[in-house]
């Protein structure tokens, strides 16, 4: 009963935060409801028993990821006043939609049932937590089966870093910076000018 | 009803898919709000893969929604970049000013 | 031999016509006109072969169309008939090229013309010599076009185009009567052969056609309806309006075709066909009343008319009537005889029309001539001499033919017979009247020309003048020579089986038999003709102008050829405008290029503007679209599958 009401919770807050993302005026607080959107989920993760991943969720997608958005948010200066025109165009054709598209993944969700076979296909089977925990489960698995996938996730984070530098790169005027290069290529003719210099007369 | 059954937390996730979905199209304030909607889409398709990992006792779904997490860091931080670039270029972030590809 | 007389000159219409600019004028001339002059000659040689030897042949050339029951080949097939169209078209088709070697000597489409004229020649050679009614089918719908060139020759001139359009448009209504009949007879005897259909239409005398929900005589039907055809070509009463119009084509272009030949291919056609004819009394009585109206109908228009060779051509359309009923009454020996008399007659008259059109500079009106038969009297006399043999006066060759045809209409007994007499005599007195009244205004009185014009009469050269001699010639003895063959006393042995005569049809043979007021009449009327001509032109030159005033309505109601031309333009041509128009804009422009091309292009570019509007890019847009997609498709998976 516990974990219903708790589920109950955590579902709703999850789904109200969800809308206020989407329907808020100041895009800060927008970001901010993502937030607790994602502390929720986790909190549903918990209930699913994957403890890693929900705090992958916490530390990952709030810790890195909405703050991000938040610093972005706040870089780039928008005035919220002046945005919120248009919304309400597309809302009765969007609302059918989306209310279609709703129902229909409730009709699915709603009755769905396992096949008769499912239990028995089952890849990996997880370990009984009260064995090897969450993580220890998952460790075992990523870094043996499936090593080469995890590899070349790293490889799309190291892409994606390369790719934001070089996208908002940009060269300034009047900023002085070091390239070696031509540091090594001066020379003793072009740097270093000997002037005679009459005592106390100056230059 | 009180007995968490799969269905609930499918429920919970196509709700948010929606919304999701929804934030993308029905907003005309900021792109930025369109990054955070995608975002509510990768969750509820992480919810949908962690309940059925649990349900049906599988270690597979987790391990992919780790790596749907990882593909969606990568993405925001490229997508927020992009948007930190047009922003400089344009001076502006609304919706409708993102009409550049007009055919 | 035989097929030589055929094909020489499709020769020389093929050498002329296509290396003309090669080989030059003066050899295109010379090359066609010898290449007729050997075939004209070559008829006289067959022409007694047939007739005094009595050897009447048939070649065969080449087979045709062989489809099922239907077969027709090429073969040439002489007989008496054959014989004397030979010696007509041949003979009148070298003088007239000759006599165009001088007449369009100034012409920069010498080679063209010849071409055409040797082209004519082979078509009308083909159709004389047809031994199938397909065959004869060619020959028709070959002078037919032969004629539409010759009347449209100088085509930039756009009333000969259009007189060359409307000759041919009539005779197609003609020729779809002509078609409609060879049908028929076709259904009737299984064969468009000659030879079987004559030896089988006694026997089919009496078959019954059933059409429309009424019982009809088989034979009458084809019969007629090859009349109609027969009308067509030779311009009878109804189908007559082209032939004043094709005046528009060079003079011996008249001679030739609207004189001699092609109009006389009708009258050929239903003497041809007499086997089958002499089985209709209705066919014939029509036959008899169209020839008779038409013949006083002419008549009565070429006395009022002043262009000069307007004149001659509805006295022709008054002679084909002449003929006509005289076919109608059976009497075909002297129909064709009076064809053979007339195309030397007429040929020479509408040659020497040229001869005067050339000595006044191309003036064809014959109010500004007058007052030059002292300059050409050549021409004078000969035309002199043409007239006399078209009025009937003894002893040139038309007093044989008509007063034969006369005499038989009366001898054959009929109320159509008898009436067709009266209206004989009295278009006689007209024909006499308007000759004179031509040469009298022609060439007599004071001169209305002005001084240039009058000073460039002359006559003209020999190369035109012997043709007229020649034709002139034929003119005087043609009725005195042949008379004894063509209707009198040889006659059976000269025609023997090339035209059938019922016995009780007993016209050409009570002909020699009528009561002697009956044959003198219509000379006496000849000759009234005349002497009015000479009392209204010579003598008391007012006359005219008087009587017109006295009768306007008469008068006008004449100039205007019966207003005929008016009333088909009003019934068929401005209708037939309309509907082509409405086609033309409606149906063709709105319905099917609006829908179809220009209706495809116009919807593919509203289309395309339209879609194109999708790309409007703005990303939500484009997300929404997904979205609207994704949710069609869950549903559709939903709906089929779940």
């Amino acid at each position: 009963m516990i974990e219903g009401l708790v589920f109950y919770l955590f579902a709703a807050i999850t789904v109200a935060s969800g809308v206020m993302v989407v329907s808020s005026r100041n895009p800060v607080y927008s970001v901010l409801w993502l937030i607790l959107a994602f502390f929720n989920a986790a909190g549903l993760f918990l209930l699913l028993g994957a403890e890693f991943l929900a705090m992958v969720l916490v530390i990952v997608y709030v810790g890195a990821v909405a703050v991000l958005f938040l610093f972005v948010v706040m870089l780039l200066d928008i005035n919220y006043l002046r945005l919120r025109e248009g919304f309400m165009q597309y809302m009765p054709v969007g609302a059918l939609i989306g209310a279609i598209l709703v129902v229909e993944l409730l009709m699915v969700y709603g009755g769905w049932r396992f096949a008769d076979e499912a239990p028995l296909s089952v890849a990996t089977r997880t370990p009984d937590p009260t064995v090897i925990s969450n993580t220890d489960a998952l460790g075992r698995l990523l870094y043996t089966d499936y090593a080469f996938l995890f590899q070349a996730a790293g490889l799309v984070l190291l892409v994606a870093m390369v790719g934001t530098i070089m996208l908002t790169h940009r060269t300034r005027t009047g900023v002085r910076k070091q390239v070696i290069a031509k540091q090594n290529a001066r020379t003793k003719e072009s740097s270093v000018e000997i002037v005679k210099v009459t005592s106390g007369g100056g230059i | 009803m009180l007995t968490i059954g799969l269905s609930h937390y499918l429920t919970v996730a196509g709700i948010l898919f929606t919304l999701g979905v929804f934030g993308i199209f029905l907003n005309r304030k900021n792109v930025i709000i369109i990054m955070m909607s995608i975002e509510l889409i990768l969750l509820a398709v992480n919810i949908n893969f962690v309940a059925f990992s649990h349900f049906l006792g599988d270690l597979n779904g987790q391990v992919f929604t780790m790596f749907v997490l990882t593909v969606a860091a990568a993405e925001a931080a490229i997508g927020l970049a992009i948007v930190v670039v047009f922003f400089r270029n344009r001076g502006t972030i609304a919706v409708e000013d993102v009409n550049r590809m007009k055919g | 031999m035989h097929a030589a007389i055929v094909f020489l000159p499709l020769l020389g219409s093929a050498i002329a016509g296509l290396f003309g600019r090669v080989i030059g004028d003066k050899a295109a001339q010379l090359i066609t006109s010898i290449l007729v002059g050997i075939s004209a000659a070559l008829s006289v040689v067959v022409f007694i072969d047939v007739v005094e030897a009595g050897h009447t042949l048939t070649v065969p050339l080449m087979n045709w169309i062989v489809s099922g029951d239907f077969n027709v080949a090429w073969s040439l097939r002489f007989d008496t008939l054959t014989a004397v169209m030979l010696i007509v078209v041949n003979g009148v088709s070298c003088m007239v090229h000759f006599y165009s070697i001088g007449y369009m000597h100034h012409d920069p489409s010498v080679p063209r013309f010849h071409s055409y004229l040797s082209l004519f020649t082979f078509a009308m050679l083909m159709l004389v010599t047809a031994d199938n009614l397909v065959q004869l089918f060619f020959g028709w719908e070959g002078v037919g076009v032969a004629s539409y060139l010759l009347i449209g020759f100088w085509y930039e001139k756009p009333s000969a185009s259009a007189a060359a359009i409307k000759a041919f448009v009539v005779n197609r209504v003609g020729d779809f009567g002509f078609a409609l009949g060879i049908f028929g007879v076709f259904m009737l005897f299984g064969t468009v052969q000659f030879d079987p259909i004559f030896a089988g239409a006694g026997a089919k005398a009496h078959t019954v056609l059933h059409l429309f929900g009424r019982d009809w005589n088989a034979i009458t039907i084809c019969c007629l309806l090859l009349f109609v055809g027969a009308m067509g070509k030779s311009a009878q009463l109804g189908l007559h309006t082209w032939l004043p119009d094709a005046m528009e084509g060079p003079t011996p272009v008249s001679a030739l075709i609207h004189a001699a030949t092609m109009v006389t291919a009708g009258v050929f056609m239903v003497a041809r066909m007499s086997p089958l004819f002499e089985f209709s009394d209705t066919a014939l009585t029509v036959v008899t009343i169209v020839g008779a109206c038409t013949a006083i109908f002419a008549a009565t228009i070429g006395c009022v008319q002043n262009d000069i060779k307007r004149i001659i051509a509805y006295s022709t359309c008054s002679q084909l009537g002449y003929m006509f009923f005289a076919l109608g009454v059976s009497a075909y020996p002297a129909a064709i005889f009076h064809l053979f008399t007339h195309a030397f007659f007429k040929a020479l008259l509408f040659l020497g029309a040229g001869s005067v059109i050339h000595a006044m500079s191309d003036e064809q009106d014959i109010r500004r001539m007058g007052g030059i038969w002292k300059h050409i009297p050549l021409t004078y006399s000969l035309m002199f001499v043409g007239s006399l043999a078209l009025a009937g006066i003894p002893p040139f060759a038309g007093y044989y033919s008509k007063d034969t045809i006369l005499e038989a209409a009366w001898g054959a007994g009929t109320p159509v017979g008898h009436a067709s007499y009266v209206v004989g005599v009295l278009a006689a007195f007209l024909t006499a009247f308007y000759s004179w009244r031509l040469i009298i205004v022609a060439f007599h009185g004071k001169p209305r020309a002005d001084e240039h014009v009058m000073a460039h009469v002359h006559e003209s050269p020999l190369i035109m003048t012997v043709p007229l001699m020649v034709l002139a010639a034929g003119a005087v003895f043609a009725g005195v020579l042949g008379h004894e063959y063509f209707v009198g006393e040889d006659m059976e042995h000269f025609w023997s089986k090339a035209i059938l005569i019922l016995d009780k049809h007993e016209a050409i043979h009570a002909a020699h038999h009528v009561p002697t007021l009956i044959s003198l009449l219509p000379t006496v009327a000849g000759a009234l003709g005349i002497g009015l001509a000479y009392v209204m032109y010579m003598f008391v030159p007012s006359l005219p102008g008087l009587l017109a005033r006295l009768l306007p309505g008469v008068h006008k109601f004449v100039l205007n050829k019966w207003y005929f031309d008016e009333l088909y333009d009003f019934l068929f041509v401005r209708p037939s405008f309309r509907i082509g128009r409405a086609f033309w804009q409606g149906g063709d422009g709105a319905l099917i290029d609006g829908v179809g091309p220009d209706g495809v292009a116009a919807a593919t570019r509203d289309i395309a503007k339209r879609v194109g509007a999708l790309q409007s890019g703005y990303l939500y847009h484009y997300a929404f679209a997904m979205l609207i997609g994704v949710a069609a498709f869950v549903t559709w998976y939903i709906v089929k599958v779940g």
